[in-house]
């Protein structure tokens, strides 16, 4: 029974950030069409830059509370800078192309920014201890957990519930709906279509790097981070069907639970538990858990 | 057929042409090309795939069953021949397309992709957790023979780099004929459009099948290649970013032309290399920028610099059409 609880709590502990992640990539695709390989890399330099703006704030002798600001800080900084970069410089001139071709471009701006964060913040790990500690310890049952993990499981619900309501029940929210379903008669009604995918991609890689920037303390943060991040988060998307937020969440906590079971009862398997998933669900329902066929055109 | 014999003559001559130049070529380029050829098989088997409009994210897996094969019958079971070896690889990497081609067939574009990349960081997550074949750290393998020659420290490396070439060009002058046949051109029409295929009687799922099994069988024979050369394996070969410089290959060549692999596997090893050796730091930065730069400029492949390409249904019907507008336009006048 503890066991079962056990590996149910860590399992949702993994997937509440794991599906913040996912949320931005299925976003991006949703709206750019654009499986972008380089998420991994914005949680990385989301980790990164909260490592950073987190030992500047301690520098100053803030109270500690005020890490967690750091940490959202650190998320908006990388967004606003990374994002209409990226999005006006570099992804502006291959929309429409190939999907194929699209994946390849953003492995290409993986490759790139995983030496730029190298350039940037050197190759030694970094810690940052400072918001772990801010939630004390919790015991459910016989069972003690650490509150700031648990205080993730929120902030997912949070970004969850908050992107739902954005898009389901907000003027703007409609706008990158009818832009996700057709772009063409969107921007025949008169919408922005630039300035939408403008906004998606940066909110994509808001995402992305609060993601990282709120498992900053729990892991460390080292070179290699991205390439995990992104293989998993993949796995997440491609079991929920791409551009799905409720298919993200599911993909999250199936990924999540398969990964703790995996941890707690066959260690081995840790690798490629999140695989076998994967390519179970992909077998009986290739277009994920929450996606309609398409009818193919003749 | 004459095609197929020009294409065969072409090739021998150009085979010779290589070999020659090898013997005057420094140990460090020839070990270049040895590589380049070995990926370049790989490479192949995707544009084999790529014709038929999927792309194989993940064909580090039969790199790595052919690699992993290679190398085990060398050491455990004491097969010493390298042509034996390559065939060994390529045979257990075609088995295992043979397995997965047929699920696989049902997917296209990025869930194809993803499936395959799927199937390959399984085999990886299972490589690593295996101490029997050296886990993390992978193992060595003994050097070879070569058809009951020795191979030792001074003529190894022309003796890769023969072994790899021949094999290179035999298989290339194997897929340009498989391209050339009925069955290879049914690719295409699955590309165009799979409906009206299955419409005209034939199999879209048995085409792209065999296309897998193709590509695996050469996926698995550059595996085996590539141990042979560098008398060493472990996970990596299974690895995603092996498979997407696989990918980025086959970009980098377009699948108008099958030489054209070993061209851009030249060049990737080349600017590989050279960032290597130049910006030790920042090679994947130089090598993302060069992939960006050539998506950007040649979005269409090395291979479309020389290669006609090979039919252009939609433009021909656009003459047509024009042709009959004319006609009817004179008519009525």
């Amino acid at each position: 029974m503890d066991l079962a609880l056990t590996i149910l709590i860590d399992g949702a502990i993994y997937a509440s950030w794991l599906f913040i992640v996912a949320l931005g990539l299925t976003l991006i695709f949703g709206v750019l069409k654009i499986l972008n390989i380089a998420h991994g890399s914005f949680y990385a330099i989301g980790a990164y830059a909260a490592a950073s703006i987190v030992g500047l704030f301690a520098a100053e002798k803030f109270a500690p509370a005020f890490s967690l600001v750091a940490l959202l800080l650190a998320a908006v900084a990388v967004a606003v800078i990374v994002g209409p970069l990226l999005e006006r410089l570099l992804l502006r001139r291959f929309y429409g192309r190939d999907e194929v071709l699209l994946v390849l471009v953003t492995y290409a701006l993986f490759l790139i920014l995983e030496d730029v964060s190298k350039l940037i913040w050197g190759v030694n790990p970094y810690y940052v201890t400072e918001p772990y500690g801010l939630f004390g310890d919790v015991s459910l049952g016989s069972l003690f957990y650490v509150g700031y993990d648990l205080a993730i499981v929120a902030v997912a619900l949070i970004c969850g519930v908050g992107v739902w309501y954005g898009l389901n029940r907000t003027v703007l929210g409609k706008i990158v709906l009818a832009v996700i379903h057709n772009d063409e008669i969107a921007a025949s009604m008169g919408i922005n279509i630039g300035k939408v995918y403008l906004g998606a991609f940066t909110f994509g890689v808001f995402l992305a790097a609060l993601g990282g920037a709120f498992t900053a303390p729990m892991i460390s943060v080292q070179p290699g981070i991205s390439v995990g991040v992104i293989i998993v988060s993949f796995a997440v998307v491609i079991i929920g069907g791409l551009g799905s937020i409720g298919g993200a969440a599911i993909g999250a906590l199936i990924v999540g639970v398969a990964r703790s079971t995996a941890v707690h009862i066959w260690p081995a398997a840790e690798l490629f538990s999140i695989y076998l998933v994967m390519a179970a669900v992909l077998i009986f329902r290739p277009e994920g858990l929450f996606q309609r066929a398409v009818a193919r055109r003749i | 057929m004459s095609r197929n014999l020009h294409s065969t003559l072409l090739y021998s001559a150009a085979l010779v042409a290589l070999l020659l130049a090898g013997l005057m070529l420094p140990q460090w380029l020839l070990f270049l090309l040895t590589m380049a050829a070995s990926h370049g098989v790989v490479g192949l088997g995707l544009i084999v795939m790529m014709r038929g409009g999927v792309v194989s994210f993940g064909q580090g897996l039969v790199f790595a069953i052919g690699g992993y094969v290679a190398g085990l019958a060398a050491t455990r079971y004491g097969v010493t021949d390298a042509v034996v070896l390559v065939l060994l690889g390529s045979a257990a990497a075609a088995i295992a397309g043979a397995i997965a081609g047929p699920l696989l067939a049902r997917y296209r574009s990025i869930f194809f992709a993803m499936l395959t990349l799927a199937l390959s960081m399984v085999l990886y997550g299972i490589l690593v957790k295996s101490s029997a074949v050296g886990g993390s750290d992978g193992f060595n393998v003994p050097r070879p023979s070569l058809l009951g020659f020795s191979i030792n420290e001074t003529n190894s490396d022309y003796a890769f780099f023969a072994l790899s070439s021949v094999i290179a060009t035999v298989l290339t002058l194997l897929v340009t004929i498989y391209c050339r046949s009925s069955r290879g051109l049914l690719s295409l029409a699955i590309r165009d459009n799979e409906l009206r295929v299955e419409y005209l009687g034939t199999s879209v799922r048995a085409a792209m099948a065999i296309n897998f099994i193709i590509a695996a069988a050469l996926g698995g024979a550059g595996g085996a290649l590539t141990v042979i050369s560098l008398g060493h394996i472990d996970p990596n070969f299974s690895y995603w970013t092996r498979s997407g410089e696989f990918v980025f290959m086959a970009i980098l060549a377009g699948h108008a032309s099958a030489p054209a692999v070993f061209l851009a596997s030249l060049l990737l090893e080349l600017v590989r290399s050279f960032s290597n050796k130049y910006f030790p730091d920042t090679w994947q930065l130089a090598l993302g920028l060069f992939l960006l730069l050539i998506i950007l400029f040649l979005p269409k492949g090395v291979g479309s610099l020389w290669a006609k390409p090979e039919r252009l249904p939609r433009q021909a019907a656009e003459k047509a059409k024009q042709a009959a507008a004319r006609n009817a336009t004179e008519a009525a006048e």
